[in-house]
């Protein structure tokens, strides 16, 4: 018996050490030696500037910017599921930021999430997506990175619980979802619609939002597109099953990155306005061969929607105004002088039997954009709305939502409408104490 | 027939549910500091005080302030004792023509109430829709530090009638 017991004890002794190598084989990785961060005149100006729509592409400032504070410079709390995680500075700081980080070390980061000391970083910096970016690409993000103005600024640490906050644990992760070459490519459907899927697949990333996320919080290969959630927004669905009363086009999705709006399907708002103002400033064939490539993802339309040539007649569901007599009010006293008084946009409203917010999932978006408005944009043309969260109580926005839901919406009404309310007001309010300003185009950074 | 709470009184107005504020404000009880601007809610002329908060006038029907205590630059102060954001604003020479001024002073007194201490940023952040073509924005930013000195040191006995 004590000869087994040793045979036994042994095997398990052995299995442990290997299962632990193996382990530590996954999750381990050295560390890229420290550098003097190196002199901005050792770029190359074109390669600089090619780094800066690259970067405008792949919305870095939305995450490493906090609003009024330094460009790159990281400390935006990110909430996930699982904890909040804020921000990493990418200014060339040496001590705080990414100054000591060699080419090789950013590429790694990019392409594998991994630090320069060999720490696994957070997949919600989404380099599932950034994976796929090429190494050209990579230098030149690098080259524009390294010539900002280095800020001194540490963010704060994450705040996850154990055993979430052990980092190794991420390689697990890693080994489940990271899936490098994964970027469709076919030859038949031309150059576009191909730097298109490079660039939505990969530095756009595109479905970080408009992707659901499993348990893990990885984007769900089955439902690609097909709807996501960010921050307290809903990234509408991208693929055959997207709610937009009329059917993307190539031609319409172009004309909504580059100027922020679009007559058939309205303005962008919430997160994806600070998209919006990013693409403005990139090259116009790279914004054409994103809306390519998206317009070939969407698909058929579901039966139910028309195509841009049908016109959207304005709907006059009298049931709907007669079942809720407040909320047909409030909208034709304090709505409708802007979205049917007959200017095109963006100077007047969008015909809301054409909002996808209306026919949307879930009310938030609608409740956030009546509470809030849309805030201008300093410096730039932009279609602006009044929030009305001071002059309507809880009970009139749900009988407004209720009335817009049902007359212009023509669907099911939404469920717990109230308690969305609520949360769109906590959401306004804590923005309000942050005295946080709208999407700032001074932010984009530009060499 | 209406009851509209305003500056503390309750004022029986013949109107219908669906007409701005404003409206009734400026033509049935002839309080003309909140203006007619752009009547879309976009310039920031009309606001007034609702509740504590700042409401643009001209986009909110009357059905909205049912039963709510509605506060207009008359209800802050009089010539003879301007409340501490009128004084504010005249010794900051802050208008010009004065068409957006009373707008502009309306929201800052509800960033103040809420907040007796704002930074620049917040009071740009919170001034953000307001429009002003004479270009004192300078001194509309100094004047309403100067307002929010001002609340501090004296007794904002004026500013009893806000709610």
């Amino acid at each position: 018996m004590p000869g087994q017991l040793r045979i036994i004890t042994g095997i398990a002794a052995i299995a442990l050490v290997a299962g632990a190598a193996a382990a530590f084989a996954v999750a381990w990785r050295p560390q890229i030696a420290a550098m003097a961060p190196p002199r901005p005149d050792t770029f190359d100006p074109d390669i600089v500037k090619r780094g800066r729509d690259l970067a405008a592409i792949g919305n870095c400032n939305t995450c490493h910017t906090v609003h009024g504070d330094g460009n790159y410079a990281g400390g935006l709390p990110v909430p996930t599921p699982f904890g909040t995680i804020f921000s990493s500075n990418i200014t060339p700081d040496a001590e705080t930021g990414i100054g000591s980080w060699p080419e090789e070390a950013f590429v790694r980061a990019m392409r594998s999430g991994v630090g320069r000391d060999g720490r696994h970083l957070y997949p919600t910096f989404p380099y599932d997506h950034f994976t796929n970016v090429s190494d050209a690409d990579d230098r030149a993000l690098y080259a524009f990175l390294m010539t900002r103005q280095p800020v001194h600024a540490s963010p704060r640490a994450n705040q996850l619980t154990f055993p979430l906050n052990y980092r190794p644990l991420i390689a697990g992760w890693k080994l489940l979802y990271l899936r490098s070459g994964d970027v469709p490519s076919d030859a038949a459907k031309g150059a576009e619609w191909n730097r298109g899927a490079y660039l939505v697949e990969g530095l756009a990333h595109c479905g970080a939002c408009h992707t659901p996320r499993n348990a893990l919080g990885a984007e769900r290969v089955n439902a690609q597109f097909a709807g996501g959630d960010v921050d307290n927004w809903h990234a509408y669905a991208l693929n055959d099953t997207s709610r937009a009363p009329v059917r993307w086009t190539a031609d319409a999705l172009y004309a909504y990155l580059r100027h922020g709006w679009q007559a058939d399907h309205g303005t962008a708002r919430g997160p994806m306005a600070e998209v919006v103002g990013n693409l403005a400033t990139v090259a116009d064939s790279d914004v054409r061969a994103i809306a390519v490539y998206m317009a070939d993802v969407s698909g058929a339309p579901a039966p139910d929607r028309k195509s841009p040539t049908d016109a959207v007649a304005p709907s006059a569901a009298a049931d709907a105004t007669q079942a809720n007599a407040t909320g047909a009010a409030i909208y034709a006293a304090a709505c409708a002088s802007c979205h049917e008084g007959g200017r095109a946009l963006p100077y007047g409203g969008v015909n809301l039997a054409l909002s996808t917010a209306i026919a949307g999932p879930d009310p938030r978006n609608l409740l956030n954009i009546v509470l809030s408005g849309v805030g201008a944009v300093p410096g730039e043309r932009s279609p602006i709305m009044p929030g009305f969260a001071a002059s309507v109580d809880d009970a009139q926005m749900v009988a407004l939502a209720n009335y817009l839901r049902s007359k212009f919406g023509k669907r099911q009404l939404w469920k717990d409408v109230d308690k969305a309310v609520r949360d769109a007001r906590a959401v306004q309010a804590a923005s309000l104490a942050a005295g946080d300003a709208p999407a700032d185009s001074s932010q984009r950074g530009k060499p | 027939m209406t009851i509209v709470k305003v500056n503390g009184r309750d004022h029986q107005v013949d109107a219908d549910p669906d007409t701005p504020l404003l409206y009734v404000l400026r033509n049935d009880l002839a309080l003309n500091a909140a203006k007619f601007g752009c009547g879309l809610g976009q310039c920031g002329s009309c606001t007034v005080i609702v509740d504590g908060k700042a409401v643009l006038s001209c986009v909110t029907p009357l059905l909205l302030v049912e039963g709510k205590q509605v506060t207009t630059l008359e209800g802050l102060g009089t010539v003879a004792a301007p409340a501490p954001i009128q004084r504010a604003f005249m010794e900051e020479q802050a208008a010009q023509c004065g068409y957006c001024i009373a707008g502009m002073m309306m929201r800052a007194q509800a960033l103040l109430m809420r907040n007796p201490k704002p930074s620049d940023a917040q009071i740009r952040a919170e001034l953000e829709p307001h429009l002003c073509r004479c270009g004192t924005h300078m001194r509309i930013l100094r004047a309403v530090h100067r307002a929010a000195r001002l609340m501090d040191t004296a007794d904002a006995a004026s500013d009893r009638s806000v709610r």
